[in-house]
């Protein structure tokens, strides 16, 4: 599975992508794979606020709805309103065309709290396999 | 007692296998001090003695069958097409299982996805569920639906919406972060929209409105909607779904979820239930509807099939984060709906509604040439309306007993300041001559 | 061929200008008065519905129930659903016009007849459970379990104690538990459940605090076993001031063996739906009363029926109700149903019914045993799990064998559920079941288990005759097609776009 060096991950399998005082957030390879065919996004709005942890998305497949938890806290200047009409991007490109939403960072602090891609690897290793 | 296929011998051979004496023997789990408890119950029945014994128990009821009745008020007596009660009758419909294996159950998918193109087509919104257990809980559940869509705190409810949907909102949100607010009717029974504009603000997520109300009146509602849209609030409306046929529809009045009673769809009263709940909403609000929705797709061969979709936020997969706890439903009860619109038609569901409201009409306009009571011919109704009684209503209720008939449904038991009003129910179930002696004895009264 | 091929809607097959009911022309009012109404207050849309002739509609519906399983015509072994036969008395008994034409609000001396039904019904039902009061109202299981949550509210909040917040599930509970708490905003708190598939005392002592409001559980609970430590259970969360609950869903193997009441419940919610032999008409109505000790009897919903020197009345509302949780007085129909039953089985059928349902249960999971991994190999009570993981290796889960049962003739048993069990197949063959009927369904079990290794790709691409074939739940949840209307939408955006 690919997880690529320059992004930043959670535990709870969400990335987070960080350019200056922005970053745009989705979910991992593992995580698509888990959540299976992707059928709707449940995008959060504009100049909504989210906290780190906290639940910003949703994103559903047939048989469950899986919360997306932002990794780090700020506004939402952007969301990805292409997976509304086409949500198994999500499924086809979770790095790229499948992002999520867009942030503007209120405490780039908190990004230490966060996994690097061999952290990551390492978490998804011991996680249980199905 | 029947309804059990072992034998003995085949007793012996299942204890054989699972390599016990007796029954005694797998309960070992079960703590000693809790066995075998003395429970009083009266020994079973044959079947003879059963039917005699339900026959007997249905003697020492008087139904609307056997007395002429006028009783409305959110259970209303309706004709039943004898084909609709042969489709509902199938024991393949009856005894199945909810329809989680699609292949299992084309037939009560297809009839559901039926029932949810009728229902979107009378109520003229966009999206049905399969059903909700009755007119109350589907209230209830669309305001949970407008406070989380909102993210607001309050529910507005017109005084004049039925007084049981008004306490089940009311039971359903005590406990919660939530409130109910009412506001209030004028003294002709329509809603009083000073009231309803002095109460909305920025805290209403959403507005309930009845029409025909709980009075029978068709409420004008014009403009409402751009108003409570402004707000940012959601309009919902319950309407009795017959009415529909010629009374303009939530679609049309700008509502955003129609949710109510779906009894007058060809189902008996029963006494009060099984009753079915309907839902429907704006497309915008598609995600948010609970409950079961049978969906429209393809086979694994590219035929045309049918199958259970948006479950993925039910609590059979959500848990605890569910959006509602709804399980079972009344999927036989939308059967029968289903059935009955099938059956009136195109032409059938506007000609049911015309009449019921001629019948309504005729009976208020006869009323109204009675010295003892009173009723107000310029409201717009359907099939019941308010009358004044210048009698106890009591004294009125006991005499019009004695001649067999159930005259209507007492106000006061709801509304403790409308004194001696009764609610008179008529649908296409009276003959004018029934009509004619209702008026006859009450001029009596 | 047997099975119509015909998928067509009744919208599809309207034709103008028929009609499947003939209703009176007569008017009554002599100057049509809708005249008089104002244009605004009219419909103004024309109304979609389709146009077709009696013997259309009959054939259209008669030959879409001959495309569904039911009770009637095949078996289902559904965990935790107790698919009973529904005894056609029962049915003869709802349908009787002295019940049928019956008004909710007729005045109580013109109803006794019912009045005395849902006496005895509740009555009948407070001795098989142990419990004090019942209220008929509820709709269904989940609707039960609402008003069981809005009783423990209100118990809590008379007694001023506001700060319990948190209701306990074991993780092995039905899906509808941790959704009911949560609507009233407890917070769900899961319980592991031991190696042996009970409740984890030692979990549960680590939840427990002053903050408990609950504990729901189901016993025997989804795996069919019997919660060997349900005294001390109770005992504790009581300790703790915490109440418990008890989901009916799985009342049917305690019938005259064990009573809800004597192991410490406080509110118990019974499905007469499952339990109680009436239709689960796909999908309902069904019908939930929920049950409570005299503790909590002044909290529930009204009306209730009494019993006095002049006959049967509405009880007057007591003041402490938590209200109507329902338009008039339940789903009585159901609950005519589940009197004739129970006037039918009568006390000694009690200890018969649980009886075969826990010999029925046991005998199939001994004779599956020898093909299948059960979950949890010990006595089970009137149902079972397999885990299916052992065919891991071919591909093989758990829903694939159930499509493939039906190609047998047989329901799906429940799967994937519990969440416990890895690829669950849960099995609950009731005790209305014949043992040819049982040893035809193993034969089956065990012809697939061949199957599984001979050929998979047939497994895992069943049903192979059936009317349709798996059916894309991802194609209906992407672009959901949800009535006549979306389809024509859909046909006219097509054309569109070709044009």
């Amino acid at each position: 599975m690919d997880f690529p060096e320059n992004l930043r991950y959670t535990k709870t399998h969400e990335w987070i992508a960080v350019q200056g005082t922005k970053a745009k957030v989705g979910v991992t390879e593992y995580a698509q794979k888990e959540i299976s065919d992707v059928v709707f996004v449940e995008l959060p709005k504009k100049d909504q606020i989210v906290q780190q942890a906290k639940t910003a998305a949703v994103v559903e497949s047939v048989k469950a709805a899986f919360d997306i938890y932002a990794p780090a806290s700020g506004k939402v200047v952007a969301a990805n309103a292409a997976l509304e009409g086409n949500p198994a991007l999500i499924n086809q490109s979770p790095y790229g065309d499948g992002w999520i939403f867009e942030l503007e960072l209120s405490n780039a602090g908190e990004l230490n709290n966060l996994l690097n891609a061999k952290q990551y690897l390492e978490a998804v290793q011991q996680a249980p396999q199905h | 007692m029947p309804y059990l296929s072992l034998t003995d011998e085949d007793k012996k051979t299942l204890l054989q296998k699972i390599g016990v004496n007796s029954v005694e023997d797998l309960l070992k789990d079960i703590p000693v001090s809790l066995r075998n408890p003395k429970v009083s119950l009266p020994a079973g029945l044959s079947e003879p003695e059963v039917q005699a014994l339900l026959t007997k128990l249905g003697q020492k009821n008087t139904t609307t069958k056997d007395f002429l009745s006028f009783l409305g008020a959110g259970s209303y007596e309706h004709f039943i097409p004898a084909a609709e009660l042969e489709i509902v009758g199938r024991q393949e419909f009856l005894t199945a299982y909810t329809p989680y294996q699609p292949e299992a159950s084309q037939g009560t998918l297809q009839a559901i996805y039926e029932y949810q193109s009728l229902m979107t087509e009378l109520t003229g919104l966009d999206v049905s569920n399969a059903s909700h257990y009755d007119g109350a809980t589907a209230l209830a559940e669309s305001a949970l639906v407008a406070l989380k869509h909102t993210n607001r705190s309050k529910i507005l409810v017109a005084r004049s919406v039925h007084p049981h949907y008004r306490e089940t909102i009311r039971t359903y949100l005590t406990g919660t972060p939530y409130m109910v607010e009412e506001f209030g009717f004028e003294v002709s029974g329509k809603l009083d929209k000073t009231d309803l504009l002095a109460k909305l603000n920025m805290d209403i997520a959403g507005v309930i409105f009845q029409s025909p109300n709980f009075f029978g009146i068709i409420e004008d509602l014009e403009g409402l909607s751009e108003t409570i849209h402004a707000n940012g609030s959601l309009m919902i409306l319950t309407a009795n779904p017959l009415s529909l046929g010629i009374f303009r529809t939530p679609g049309e009045w700008g509502a955003d979820i129609a949710a109510g009673e779906g009894q007058p769809l060809g189902l008996s009263m029963e006494f009060g239930g099984p009753f079915l709940g309907y839902f429907v909403v704006s497309q915008a609000l598609m995600r948010r509807i609970p409950g079961r929705l049978a969906g429209l797709t393809e086979d694994a061969d590219g035929k045309r099939a049918f199958c259970l979709t948006l479950q993925a936020r039910e609590q059979h997969i959500r848990r605890e984060r569910a959006g509602s706890n709804i399980c079972s439903n009344q999927a036989l009860c939308a059967l029968a709906a289903c059935a009955y619109m099938t059956l009136l038609g195109k032409k059938g569901i506007r000609e049911i509604a015309e009449i019921n409201f001629d019948r309504a009409q005729y009976l208020r306009s006869k009323i109204a040439k009675l010295k003892n009571f009173e009723v107000d011919v310029n409201l717009p109704i359907f099939n019941e309306f308010r009358v004044f009684s210048k009698k106890p209503f009591a004294d009125v209720e006991k005499k019009m007993k004695e001649q067999q008939i159930f005259a209507g449904v007492s106000l006061e038991t709801f509304y403790p300041e409308l004194k001696n009003q009764f609610l008179v129910c008529a649908t296409e179930t009276k003959s004018k001559e029934g009509l004619d002696r209702f008026v006859e004895v009450l001029a009596r009264c | 061929m047997l099975i119509s091929q015909d998928d067509r809607l009744s919208f599809e097959k309207s034709v103008p200008g028929r009609r499947g009911v003939i209703l009176p022309k007569e008017r009554f009012c002599e100057n049509d008065p809708f005249k008089n109404i104002p244009p605004h207050l009219k419909r103004q849309t024309t109304i979609g519905f389709p146009e077709l002739g009696e013997p259309e509609v009959i054939r259209h519906f008669i030959n879409l129930s001959r495309k569904n399983f039911s009770v009637d015509t095949h078996f289902y072994p559904l965990g935790s659903c107790t698919m009973k036969y529904n005894p056609k008395v029962n049915e003869w008994a709802a349908r009787q016009e002295k019940f049928t034409a019956l008004h909710p609000l007729q005045t109580e001396e013109t109803a006794q007849g019912i009045f005395e039904i849902l006496y005895e019904l509740e009555e009948g039902l407070k001795e098989i459970t142990g419990m004090d009061r019942f209220t008929l109202q509820p709709a269904a299981g989940a609707h039960g379990e609402l008003t069981g949550m809005m009783l423990v509210r209100a118990y809590h909040a008379s007694r001023s104690e506001t700060k319990r917040t948190k209701v306990l599930v074991p993780d092995s509970s039905h899906g509808t538990n941790p959704a009911s708490a949560a609507l009233f905003g407890y917070h769900v708190v899961e319980v592991k459940s031991d190696s042996r598939g009970r409740v984890d005392l030692e979990d549960l002592k680590r939840h427990l605090d002053e903050h408990v409001a609950c504990l729901m559980l189901t016993n025997p609970n989804t795996l069919g076993l019997f919660e060997k430590n349900i005294l001390e259970i109770t005992k504790l969360v009581h300790q703790y001031g915490g109440l418990l609950y008890y989901d009916g869903a799985n009342l049917n193997p305690l019938l005259g063996i064990a009573r809800p009441g004597d192991m410490g419940f406080d509110i118990i919610h019974v499905n007469l739906h499952k339990t109680f032999s009436t239709p689960h008409g796909g999908g309902g109505p069904g019908s939930g009363p929920v049950g409570v000790k005299s503790h909590l009897a002044a909290f529930l919903p009204g009306p209730l029926v009494e019993k006095t020197k002049n006959g049967f009345v509405w009880a007057k509302k007591n003041p402490q109700s938590v209200g109507r949780v329902k338009l008039f007085h339940g789903n009585v129909g159901v609950i005519i149903r589940a009197y004739t039953y129970l006037k039918t089985i009568g006390k000694e059928g009690l200890r018969q019914v649980s009886d075969a349902a826990i010999l029925n249960a046991n005998y199939m999971k001994e004779k599956l045993k020898e093909t299948f991994q059960v979950a949890i190999d010990e006595p089970c009570m009137h149902e079972f799990v397999l885990s299916i993981k052992t065919f891991d290796a071919q591909g093989i889960h758990a829903g694939d064998i159930g499509k493939r049962l039906l190609d047998y003739g047989f329901h799906a048993p429940t799967v994937h559920f519990p969440l416990v069990v890895p690829e669950a197949l849960m099995i609950e063959p009731t005790e209305t079941e014949a043992k040819e009927t049982l040893d035809r369904f193993i034969e089956a079990m065990e012809q697939i288990a061949k199957e599984i290794h001979e050929d998979p790709e047939k497994i895992k691409h069943a049903p192979h005759t059936l009317p349709v074939r798996r059916p894309n739940d991802v194609l209906a949840a992407r672009k959901p097609i949800l009535s006549y209307r979306d389809q024509l939408r859909e046909k006219y955006l097509l054309a569109e776009a070709a044009a």
